[in-house]
């Protein structure tokens, strides 16, 4: 059914070119909201990749069900009682967790990253493709929340992987890196301002390796071929 | 006799960028002396430290974005941004928050928007905002003056301070505005008697009314070198002494203070002549700058007597840059020979 190149499109889409964060900028409310730290930003980024990917399976599954007029209220139904399901595992396994995120686990339903792909992938393709897509694309949306996080945490309050444990257990509480002792604490970078300047300079460091890389493949291109048109009316003749 | 004879045009050329800069900073002279004799070294320490590492922010940007630096540092504007971050800043503060403050101004402030007549917000105001909110334990320290303190910090003592956090035994003291500000209970006289600061001085605080005067000097200067127009701080002052006289209630234990309280203590001056007439982040008509100063003015009293922090001028520059623009479109001039212009007050037809 579909090839192996269709796959690293998918993945190459929602890891890079057309990442939820940087590309599409999407959810950005939870990007910026909870992103002060890395425990937050993983526990919110998992979430919401829990939901991406089994939204985009059921989505997919009705696809060909549910009429064009209902769709939109459909996937939003869908989205709604996943997330309604995470949530409560979140309060069942990571209770300190769930309350420090707060409002923004029900709020993963708003979130348009996964309206978007359930609309524009999941509804016109099979099972298999769609939960790839959104695994891809909640790792990618992942992968920047969790930098942001880093960056925001170490600029903030000069730490590193704090209160893990809220996540994975008692035994993460020594993961924590104090980077700096004596810290001031830069709290611009925890405060929503930090959180826009940061995600600005991230895109910024994005856009910036594409075109060095567009600029290397061009060069690369226009290597000069050997033996070409070239007009000469002395000497020897390539 | 022979008369010379000098043919038209009359007029001089108008001040280019660097010179005006140059003038601004000779202006803010007057202030910095009176900071330095009343609060010490720590003042010029800022004001050195601040500009000479804002001149570097900027030559560093403009080397990286491959345009010719001595052209854009020659305009004298960094300069003038790392002096007024300089003013700003808390004497004896450590070193790296005026690096940072200075980075903070040019870097993001100022060249992300595109450099020099590009900024929306005042660059020295979005520093001192920045550390104000990461750092309020640093920045809200602010040296005790001469006439109480007995003397100022020596300048050994004061590079201690600054590069190695060796801290000067009580150096600080409340300033007036955080005196009023705190005050519960006392009226307004016996707070003027009891405080050590407001007493020793004339109205408002020793120190404080002579650096703010300092600063209207340097400010009135400007005006007659017609750097400025007189609108926007004519403007800002007016509405805060309006605010000022309103809730002044007689000098009650909940009274905001008067109206030469408000005039020159905290940073008024320097924001009046300094700040709110910066050119790239203010309004341009001229009832636009009317406008523009009388919020800012408005904005200082609300934020001073009812906000969280002492002082507000920076917190009321930077929201009136918001609305520069906006200020700007409802005020446009008319044209000479059309017809008013109606800004969105005209129905458009179908």
């Amino acid at each position: 059914m579909a090839d192996n190149n269709q796959w690293q499109e998918i993945s190459e889409k929602g890891l890079w070119s057309n990442n939820p964060a940087l590309v599409q900028l999407l959810g950005l409310c939870p990007l910026l909201a909870v992103s002060g730290s890395v425990v937050n930003a993983l526990g919110l980024g998992l979430a919401t990749m829990l939901v991406l990917v089994s939204s985009n399976i059921a989505v997919s599954l009705i696809r060909k069900t549910v009429s064009d007029a209902v769709r939109l209220p459909a996937f939003v139904m869908i989205i709604a009682s996943l997330t309604t399901c995470i949530e409560l595992v979140m309060q069942a396994f990571t209770y300190e967790l769930y309350t420090i995120l707060g409002i923004f686990i029900p709020l993963i339903v708003t979130n348009c990253a996964i309206l978007g792909r359930a609309d524009a992938f999941a509804s016109k393709n099979p099972v298999l493709p769609a939960a790839w897509d959104g695994l891809m694309m909640g790792l990618g949306f992942m992968l920047v929340l969790v930098t942001l996080g880093a960056i925001r945490e170490i600029l903030g309050s000069g730490t590193l992987f704090a209160n893990m444990q809220l996540l994975f257990g008692e035994s993460a509480r020594s993961w924590q890196l104090t980077l700096f002792t004596d810290y001031p604490g830069f709290l611009v970078a925890i405060l929503p301002p930090g959180a826009f300047i940061i995600t600005g300079f991230l895109i910024a460091l994005k856009n910036g390796v594409d075109s060095h890389l567009q600029a290397r493949a061009a060069a690369k291109k226009e290597k000069p071929v050997k033996g070409s048109k070239r007009v000469r009316t002395t000497g020897k003749i390539a | 006799m022979a008369l010379l004879r000098i043919s038209s045009p009359h007029t001089h050329r108008a001040l280019g960028t660097g010179a005006v800069m140059r003038t601004v900073v000779l202006a803010t002279l007057p202030g910095l002396a009176v900071l330095t004799y009343f609060f010490g070294v720590g003042s010029l320490h800022n004001v050195l430290l601040a500009s000479i590492t804002a001149m570097g922010f900027e030559a560093a940007v403009m080397k990286l974005r491959g345009r010719p630096v001595w052209f854009y540092l020659r305009d004298c504007s960094a300069l003038v941004t790392g002096v007024l971050l300089g003013l700003a800043l808390p004497p004896y503060c450590p070193w790296w928050l005026v690096v940072l403050g200075s980075g903070v101004a040019i870097v993001l402030a100022k060249q992300l928007y595109g450099g020099m007549g590009f900024n929306p917000f005042n660059p020295a105001m979005v520093a001192y905002v920045v550390l104000l909110i990461s750092f309020p334990l640093h920045m809200s320290q602010w040296a005790a003056p001469l006439d109480i303190g007995g003397q100022t910090p020596g300048v050994v003592q004061a590079l201690q301070q600054i590069w190695l956090g060796t801290s000067i035994d009580g150096y600080t003291a409340a300033t007036p505005l955080d005196t009023v500000k705190q005050n519960s209970g006392l009226m307004l006289n016996d707070l003027y008697l009891q405080d050590p600061v407001l007493s020793a001085g004339q109205f408002v605080g020793a120190g404080w009314e002579w650096a703010n005067l300092a600063f209207l000097v340097g400010g009135a200067y400007l005006l007659y070198r017609r750097i400025f127009t007189w609108h926007a701080p004519v403007a800002m002052l007016a509405s805060l002494s309006i605010m000022a006289f309103l809730f002044y209630d007689g000098g009650s234990s909940t009274s905001g203070g008067s109206v030469l309280f408000h005039l020159f203590s905290g940073a008024t001056m320097l924001g009046a002549f300094f700040i709110v007439t910066d050119p790239v982040s203010s309004a341009v008509s001229t009832r636009g700058r009317l406008i523009y100063g009388a919020a800012i003015g408005v904005l200082i009293y609300v934020i001073r007597i009812w906000g969280n922090y002492p002082d507000g001028i920076a917190f009321a520059v930077l929201l009136m840059n918001f609305a520069a623009p906006f200020i700007d479109y409802y005020t446009l001039p008319r044209t000479y020979g059309h017809k008013k212009s109606e800004r969105a007050t005209r129905k458009v037809d179908q």
